[in-house]
């Protein structure tokens, strides 16, 4: 069965490791935090200029000095501190964040992704994607494997306009997890119960299956 | 040396149609609140806007778009404001937008004289056109220059009559760099105190980038978007 977006966070979380600074993007990406493993301690940076970033505050506690870079009111965590935005996009920029989880419209089987802007439809702004992506040294994105057409949106090519070019490592999606490697997506793991056939087909883009396929534990 | 003003209307006097204006604030989290309602009262049109956000529809630079003050914007996300994507798609208002971590030091840069700069991000998107690309290290970067202002609007937690500055958590965002990027530098601060009151290891403008500082009030500090633990 396909993963739901808490199974996606649940796998992404898997690839934490010990010490990490860690950016999370809005929407499922931000729901990684909730299954950081036991035993392990991350900081998360909120790219308005804060390290430390802790839960949502009890109601008594809200603070609208105190909000992270989805505008959400939030709580920061002992040893955590403030800075400014310069600060905030140098230390993306020199490589200090470890791993960015994002997620995308599109992405190509390059590494190339999209997820900033429709053309005639959406005028929102990429905020602080592009800069993301052009720096990360690790770029994990989260998405849906298909659009609610049923279309692939893991494909040779993106079609909508480009956030950055080369720069995704690895994706998880709600029905595999693949990396990106110069001859296209490389299959690592499937959704528990789904098919490599499934995969394939739901995959337009250079798609290399090698050897047996190991189901994700989650 | 006075750089105390009585209050909005008084520190933005002479701000003329068509200026270039910096507004200091991310969301609706630390923007210059009285200085935004003043600029409403005062009419000044056809104004650039230098802002990461462009507020909401009834509250912060939102109030701007609604009045038609504003010509343009250059921000890195507006997506929270009907208005604003209305007069974008009529024409009525240009937009730039710009990486939020270029944007941001494309501000630092006016502040620490430095013309121009190169940003891995944006390499081989649209946004990329008409840019200068140089190759350092085996990655692509473009040429962003550093973004000046007439004046910059900026709201401060506390701030002393010699123009230094404190902010609060998470409201440093682009308003440290804005301070120091406008030809005229406005704050807006919740506590005005006499010089030797602020811990000088805390400062964190330092009071030669600030010509104008008022004593605001009335902070109604909105919300964007409220959550709680569950």
């Amino acid at each position: 069965m396909a993963l739901d977006k808490y199974g996606i966070a649940k796998r992404i979380a898997q690839e934490l490791q010990d010490g990490m600074y860690v950016n999370l993007g809005i929407g499922i990406p931000t729901l990684v935090s909730n299954y950081v493993p036991a035993g392990i301690s991350i900081m998360l940076q909120s790219e308005n200029g804060m390290l430390g970033m802790g839960p949502y505050p009890a109601e008594e506690d809200i603070d609208p000095d105190l909000i992270n870079a989805g505008k959400e009111t939030v709580t920061v965590l002992p040893g955590g501190c403030f800075f400014d935005s310069a600060e905030s996009f140098g230390m993306i920029r020199a490589g200090k964040v470890n791993l960015t989880v994002l997620g995308a419209m599109e992405v190509s089987d390059n590494g190339d992704i999209a997820n900033w802007k429709i053309p005639g439809k959406m005028v929102k702004g990429m905020g602080g994607a592009m800069d993301l992506v052009a720096a990360a040294q690790n770029i994990i994105v989260a998405m849906m494997h298909t659009n609610p057409k049923g279309e692939s949106k893991l494909l040779p090519q993106c079609s909508l306009p480009l956030t950055g070019v080369r720069c995704v490592k690895k994706i998880v999606s709600d029905l595999a997890v693949l990396e990106v490697t110069p001859q296209g997506f490389k299959l690592l793991e499937r959704a528990p119960g789904v098919s490599v056939e499934e995969i394939k087909a739901k995959t337009a883009g250079r798609l290399i299956v090698e050897g047996e396929i190991p189901e994700m534990r989650l | 040396m006075n750089k105390v003003v009585a209050n909005a209307d008084e520190a933005l006097h002479d701000i003329p149609d068509g200026a270039v204006l910096m507004l200091g604030g991310f969301g609706l989290s630390g923007i210059p609140e009285n200085s935004i309602a003043a600029l409403v009262r005062k009419g000044v049109k056809q104004l650039t806007c230098i802002s990461n956000n462009a507020g909401v529809d009834d509250f912060g630079l939102g109030l701007l778009l609604q009045t038609r003050q504003i010509k343009k914007m250059l921000s890195s996300y507006v997506g929270e404001n009907a208005e604003f994507e209305r007069q974008l798609l009529s024409g009525e208002l240009e937009v730039d937008l710009i990486p939020q971590g270029t944007l941001a030091t494309r501000i630092q840069m006016a502040g620490m004289g430095i013309p121009a700069f190169f940003t891995p991000a944006g390499y081989g998107t649209e946004i990329a056109e008409g840019k200068e690309v140089r190759e350092f290290n085996g990655k692509q970067y473009l040429m962003e220059l550093a973004l000046h202002a007439d004046f910059a609007i900026v709201k401060a937690w506390k701030g002393d009559t010699m123009g230094n500055l404190v902010f609060r958590k998470t409201t440093r965002n682009f308003s440290t760099s804005m301070a120091k990027a406008g030809h005229i530098t406005i704050a807006e601060v919740e506590h005005l105190v006499q010089p030797g009151e602020l811990d000088p290891d805390q400062v964190h403008v330092p009071g030669i980038y600030v010509h104008r500082i008022f004593q605001g009030k009335d902070y109604e500090k909105r919300i964007e978007r409220k959550t709680v633990k569950m």
